[in-house]
């Protein structure tokens, strides 16, 4: 065993861990990918059935509707909006007229499916992309959500 | 007046640092003792200054001082003794006067137990450590002082998330950041090294305790943070790969590896650079998880705030300190030269594969958390990387990682025969096979990676046992000798075994809670019983409650087996007054081999509730499994041979004497 030849193994081995790797992370990265839309940029581009996307905005004031464990409810970005259908116990901080990030798959009908809602933790927060896209959308209001 | 105290204090711990980081580095430089000296009093000094700094602020929060800004947003006058003390650290300001205290913490630990380190190492150890001092204490000072006063003082507080008001999360960070920052002792060592251009086995061993400690106290931390998303967030889930895990686990993977390359470091005086640069790494890595969390370049619980100048400061910072590193590892590393040569297979090229292994699963989870902030700063574009990217790249790793792990200590240094490794492992191959056969044959329909999850738990599990008794000739010597044996044996080759065993309790928590969970989501009426998993669920009814700062909704449930003795269950939907907040209280009854789940929400104008129920097989051991590694970290931190404080020379001694196959 002689230092070039231990300098070739550690080489190979390291080459080798990386390009599984590599190939680990090209496989699964396209798939695992999740786009956030906000409801303009989906009427805008709508985005095909199934596929798996986040929608983030306000929660439509006046919306909500529950059915037992189903829950019915608008996203808006005060300019689009877009009927969403949610299964499950809904986060502590859902409220009507609060930001809102959901994570699931547009059906046939136009309605999405959301598999998550996801929680946030405070009351003052507004998730990052929905107050992105309520600046985009015209209807930002920073005093009222600092 | 506690304010200007903590304000004044703060700054000549400012002052401290600086002097500690300059002039011991010029003292060392020249061969100066008087200013070599100088490191260790100015550690004292900047220890006593920020522990009098912490102190103030704590006092601030105890006395609802809320004419001091940090007290009067985060604390309440009605909150308890516990939560107005995690709450000094449960915000950004404090967390960070948290985090710099730790750190001085560490640097006077250096100067109190290294007394039998050379004077220029230490010297230049406490120095950088002194530097990085100073790079927090400014951010501290000019971004973000927990001090400064509010004019006119409020009535009463805001308040503290109630989600944070958790004996669980009161004890995280000061857990994690005992792990983060014990990694920058580490860190200096290294960067003291690559300036004196010199690594030997003493080095090693002289920073093997302190990447132990880090890690045990990453290993809890990590853990501890799990645990309260599981119980608090009440969606039954414990990991969720959300950026703000990732920054610890991160740091914790960079420390595995080189935990475990400080030992072929010590024990064969090679993969000296490897070491070095995995020091600075893992360094690294929790200064850029401290980044990416107090940043508000993350969306979660973490970020208290987002203020652009912080963000860009620490940027600044983690440019300086991981350029700087790189910067001098280039130029001084290729000096240093390699030690003992081994072949592939042997106890060194276990760790190597142990290395490899746990530094690409760092890369690719740095990978993933990275991404969606490239992608949003050069494209516009929001994206999240899910768990499914991590599953997929990390299970693969892991496994053979588990695989490797029982295998290596049964490898002797330098040259091995697998054979003869695997014919001592026959045992553990037999238990994998009769377990995984078992759980097929038990299992009507699960996934294909529970079984190998199985096997490995099985596996791992038996190999670590079967090594431990082989040293100890179990069995195979009268019990006296075996038992002297035992008595005898390092007790870092004990840590090493409970510390592995760790390791196969949290793959068995997380394979069977992940492949048998039952779960049920519905509308209950009072009187209704489900059934989940084994378990008949009876729902009693529910009930308006008052708490000490809340109001709830409380929900009762009897949870029994096949009709036998009942377990009462109150899940809470909470509603506290400071600040108006709702949370979910879920009822948890953990036992051995499963956890019961209950989760009551709204009604539904009907009499019913809405409720989540689950079934978790094993799921308490992944937190037993942590805590187990825990204890198998902090048994092998005694290990009289890393101890501290005894004399150079003796070490050496003992060195001489040790058996070659002692981790």
């Amino acid at each position: 065993m002689t230092r070039k030849k231990q300098r070739l193994y550690f080489v190979i081995a390291g080459m080798s861990v990386l390009a599984v790797a590599a190939a680990l992370v090209l496989t699964s990265f396209e798939d695992s990918l999740v786009f956030f839309h906000s409801p303009s940029d989906l009427a805008e581009k709508p985005v095909p059935a199934g596929r798996t996307f986040r929608l983030g905005g306000l929660v439509e004031e006046g919306s909500v509707v529950k059915q037992g464990v189903i829950v019915q409810f608008r996203v808006t970005d005060l300019a689009e909006s877009v009927p969403v259908t949610f299964e499950g116990l809904l986060p502590d901080l859902f409220r009507e007229g609060q930001g809102v990030v959901t994570e699931g798959q547009l059906n046939e009908d136009g309605i999405f499916v959301a598999s998550n809602v996801l929680a946030k933790h405070d009351e003052n927060y507004m998730p990052p992309e929905v107050a992105d896209s309520l600046k985009k959308s015209g209807h930002w209001q920073p005093e009222g959500n600092k | 007046m506690v304010a200007e105290l903590g304000q004044f204090v703060l700054v000549l711990a400012l002052v401290t640092a600086i002097c500690q980081g300059i002039l011991p580095l010029i003292g060392a430089h020249k061969q100066n003792a008087a200013l070599m000296k100088l490191a260790e009093n100015a550690s004292f000094v900047q220890f006593a200054a920020l522990t009098g700094a912490f102190i103030c602020l704590t006092v601030g929060y105890v006395t609802s001082d809320f004419s001091i800004l940090n007290v009067a947003s985060n604390s309440h006058s009605l909150k308890p003794l516990l939560y107005k003390i995690s709450g000094v650290w449960g915000n950004h300001e404090g967390s960070l006067l948290l985090w710099v205290w730790i750190l001085a913490l560490f640097g006077f630990a250096v100067a109190l137990f290294g007394r039998n380190l050379p004077d220029s190492l230490k010297a230049r150890v406490l120095a950088i450590q002194g530097l990085i001092g100073v790079g927090f204490l400014l951010f501290v000072l000019f971004t973000s002082n927990p001090f400064e006063r509010l004019v006119p003082a409020p009535f009463d507080g805001n308040g503290l998330n109630p989600l944070l008001q958790d004996p669980g999360l009161a004890f995280h960070p000061p857990f994690l950041y005992l792990g983060y920052v014990g990694l920058s002792v580490t860190f200096s060592f290294a960067i003291a090294a690559l300036i004196e251009g010199k690594v030997d086995p003493a080095w090693a061993r002289w920073v093997r305790p302190w990447t132990l400690a880090a890690w045990a106290f990453l290993t809890i931390g990590i853990a501890l943070g799990s645990w309260w998303a599981y119980y608090e967030l009440g969606w039954g889930g414990w990991w969720f790969w959300d950026p703000v895990e990732n920054a610890s686990f991160m740091p914790w993977l960079a420390a595995t590896a080189l935990l475990h390359s400080a030992i072929v470091v010590e024990k064969r005086d090679t993969l000296k650079n490897w070491t070095i640069l995995l020091a600075i790494i893992a360094f690294s890595l929790s200064l850029l998880g401290t980044f990416l969390v107090r940043s508000g370049v993350l969306n979660s619980v973490h970020a208290f705030a987002s203020d652009p100048a912080r963000g860009v400061f620490i940027l600044m910072f983690l440019v300086f300190v991981i350029g700087g590193s790189l910067v001098l590892y280039a130029v001084r590393a290729p000096a240093m030269k390699g030690g003992g040569l081994f072949a592939p297979i042997s106890r060194e090229g276990a760790l190597v594969l142990n290395n490899l292994l746990l530094s690409t699963a760092a890369a690719t989870v740095l990978l993933g958390t990275l991404y969606p902030i490239f992608l949003d700063a050069f494209t516009g574009e929001k994206v999240s990387v899910g768990p499914p990217y991590f599953n997929a790249t990390f299970l693969p790793l892991a496994v053979p990682l588990v695989i490797a792990m029982a295998f290596g200590p049964f490898l002797p240094w330098k040259r091995a025969d697998l054979g003869s490794a695997l014919s001592r492992l026959k045992f553990a191959m037999f238990a994998a096979l009769i377990v995984l056969g078992l759980t097929w044959w038990l299992q009507t329909d699960g996934p294909i990676l529970a079984l190998v999850g199985m096997g490995l738990f099985a596996w791992l599990l038996v190999g670590s046992l079967i090594e431990w008794a082989d040293r100890i000739r179990l069995f195979r010597a009268p019990f006296n000798s075996s038992w002297r044996r035992m008595v005898t044996l390092p007790r870092s080759a004990h840590g090493m075994t409970i510390a592995h065993i760790g390791v196969a309790l949290v793959v068995l928590g997380i394979t069977a809670s992940e492949a048998w969970q039952s779960e049920r989501l519905g509308i209950m009426k009072p009187g209704e019983t489900v059934t989940v998993g084994s378990y008949d669920f009876k729902f009693n009814g529910a009930e308006q409650i008052v708490g000490p700062n809340y109001n709830a909704l409380r929900g009762s449930f009897t949870a029994s087996k096949h009709g036998g003795a009942g377990y009462q269950m109150f899940p809470e939907q909470r509603v506290y007054t400071d600040p108006p907040m709702m949370t979910t209280e879920a009822a948890i009854r953990p036992m051995l081999t499963a956890d019961l789940y209950v989760v009551i929400g709204d009604e539904d104008g009907a009499g019913g509730y809405a409720t989540r129920i689950y079934h978790k097989p094993f799921i308490s051991w992944i937190w037993l499994g942590c805590l187990t590694m825990f204890f198998g970290g902090f048994l092998s931190l005694s290990d009289r041979r890393l101890r501290l404080g005894a004399p150079k020379k003796r070490q050496v001694e003992i060195k001489g004497k040790e058996a070659p196959t002692h981790i």
